[in-house]
């Protein structure tokens, strides 16, 4: 069953007249995650953020993107609002942009689960702070009173991952999650998001540069390059059997990086 | 030579107990030479970043120097046009009201030359960041993430200094466009005997770039190695690190 069908996305810059995103579609399916992989400047974070409904207004969307029965597309601002966080819930490209620079991250948290949930404010520190720990945020009763200056970037990104998986949403899009995680944080906030799809079913739209993370965690792959999909498919065949010239490309650039790693580190 | 000697870094803690501060380096010392390019690769959280803002001068480290060439860096005339960076939050390190020209010609000016030689400069080093003459009138909030990143670094660039500080440089863009940017930063290491403070969490990257790597957790230095000795690294926490690497 799809939880979410893209059907023809087009965004058009008004200003310029120019299409940044030409005629997208795709679905995602109940459970599974799905990533999107590309080129920089492809069209990744508006595709997402058209599902979401975030882009400016300068950018002009058409086409369906149903969600269950629901096209999110055709929603009014007021309807739109109540899908975002539970529903469908975004963690950005740029951390330190989904926080209110003048608050401390806890108000952040405690008015998101307060507006989505209702639960008092014990009850939210109690399950953000469980959370925060299993991302490997240690101390997280005095990180909720830091602002967000106060913080690293690693640590801002594990903060929005937290709140994401208290939020418990059906959909999960993550934009370049772990761009700022070390290798062992970044294990950790993986095998949280699989718990997550495993113990509650929620599906996954992942987006990355990193092909390790995206061939560990993603059971299909979208290819991306100048506002359309050039190739998709299943993460092992796509891996092992590229088609298109500039996946090849993509992969024989990393191979480029880690062959040369796999020199270094194996015995001779 | 960039010299760090034995610097420490606190913060306040902000909240109910003002008073507290969280040391956030411990005496860290290690020298990066002129052309060299020397890894920081560690924990989240370790005070990777913080140490690169000492070392840019923008803030002070409570206790101990760093010296360019013998020169304490806290003086403005001796970090002026020696030292640039290309920050971790990227997109809020331009200004939003600087198209992408304003933005990278900043750097170049006053170096005495033609506004028209600035402008050639301006697309030759978009065009070495892998992005088209027309980036020039755009502006950062109508940039990707990648593409803001790539203006970051031809900025840094811009003006040939002695140092750059890479923090996540490369992180968002594809891996195609990072071999691009990393053979970039390479030829001008060898042409201009540029030197970079690499920072990243990705081994892969930085062994491929670097000479030296620092391993860091805590606010410590762990280990540091020679990367063609990367596989004899004693620490357990480098070992983890290298182990827990997906090589694909
Ligand atoms: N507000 C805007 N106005 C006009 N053009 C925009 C705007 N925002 C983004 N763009 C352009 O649209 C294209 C797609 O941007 P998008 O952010 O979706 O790329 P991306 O695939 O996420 O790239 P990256 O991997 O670098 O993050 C880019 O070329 C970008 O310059
Ligand atoms: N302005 C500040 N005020 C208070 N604490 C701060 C400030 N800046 C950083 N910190 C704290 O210092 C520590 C180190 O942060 P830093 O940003 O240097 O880490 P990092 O190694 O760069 O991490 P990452 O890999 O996640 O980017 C963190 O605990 C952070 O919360
Ligand atoms: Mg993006
Ligand atoms: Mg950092």
């Amino acid at each position: 069953m799809n939880i979410l069908e893209v059907d023809q996305l087009n965004i058009k810059d008004t200003h310029t007249g120019k299409v940044i995103v030409d005629n997208v579609s795709f679905e995602l399916r109940q459970g599974r995650c799905l990533a999107i992989v590309g080129e920089s400047g492809s069209g990744k974070s508006l595709t997402c953020r058209a599902i979401m409904r975030l882009n400016p207004s300068s950018l002009h969307q058409t086409g369906r993107i149903l969600f269950r029965e629901t096209d999110l597309n055709a929603l009014s601002a007021r309807e739109m609002r109540n899908m975002r966080g539970r529903p469908i819930g975004m963690i950005m490209q740029n951390g330190m942009s989904a926080f209110d620079p003048s608050c401390v991250v806890g108000v952040h948290f405690r008015e998101t689960l307060g507006e989505h949930y209702g639960w008092s404010r014990s009850v939210i520190d109690a399950m953000m702070q469980e959370a925060m720990q299993s991302v490997m945020l240690n101390q997280p009763a005095q990180l909720m009173n830091r602002y967000p200056h106060e913080l690293s970037g690693g640590m801002l990104q594990r903060m929005m991952i937290a709140l994401t998986l208290v939020l418990k949403p059906d959909i999960i899009i993550a934009d370049e999650p772990t761009t700022a995680l070390d290798t062992l944080s970044q294990q950790e906030v993986m095998a949280q998001f699989i718990h997550l799809r495993r113990t509650l079913g929620s599906s996954m739209i992942f987006i990355s540069h990193d092909l390790g993370a995206v061939r560990h965690i993603a059971d299909d792959v979208l290819i991306m390059k100048s506002g359309q999909i050039i190739e998709r498919g299943e993460t092992g065949q796509l891996f092992t059997a590229p088609r298109h010239d500039y996946t090849r490309q993509l992969l024989s650039a990393r191979l480029t990086l880690s062959d040369h790693f796999r020199q270094l580190i194996n015995e001779e | 030579m960039l010299h760090i000697q034995n610097v420490e870094k606190s913060y306040r803690k902000s909240g109910l107990l003002a008073k507290r501060s969280e040391k956030v380096l411990h005496g860290v010392s290690f020298s990066c030479h002129d052309g060299e390019c020397l890894g920081i690769i560690g924990e989240s959280g370790s005070g990777k970043s913080t140490l690169g803002r000492l070392i840019l001068g923008i803030e002070k480290p409570d206790h101990g120097a760093i010296l360019l060439n013998g020169q304490p860096i806290a003086q403005r005339q001796v970090r002026r046009g020696q030292i640039s960076a290309v920050f971790q939050d990227y997109t809020s390190s331009i200004n939003p009201f600087f198209t992408v020209e304003q933005a990278i010609r900043e750097p170049l000016d006053g170096d005495g030359r033609s506004r028209a030689d600035h402008g050639r400069r301006v697309d030759e080093l978009l065009e070495q960041v892998g992005l088209s003459p027309a980036y020039r009138t755009r502006y950062p909030h109508e940039l990707s993430g990648g593409e803001a990143q790539r203006v970051c670094i031809a900025r840094a660039v811009a003006n040939r200094p002695r140092y750059i500080v890479l923090d996540e440089a490369i992180s968002s863009l594809d891996v195609r466009v990072q071999v691009q940017v990393l053979h970039l930063l390479q030829e001008l290491q060898s042409v201009y005997g540029m030197g970079y403070i690499f920072i990243t969490h990705d081994i892969q990257a930085a062994a491929y770039m670097c000479d030296r790597m620092i391993i860091f957790r805590k606010g410590q230095i762990v280990e540091t190695i020679d990367t063609d000795r990367l596989r004899e690294v004693q620490s357990d926490y480098a070992r983890t690190l290298l182990g827990a690497t997906i090589i694909i």
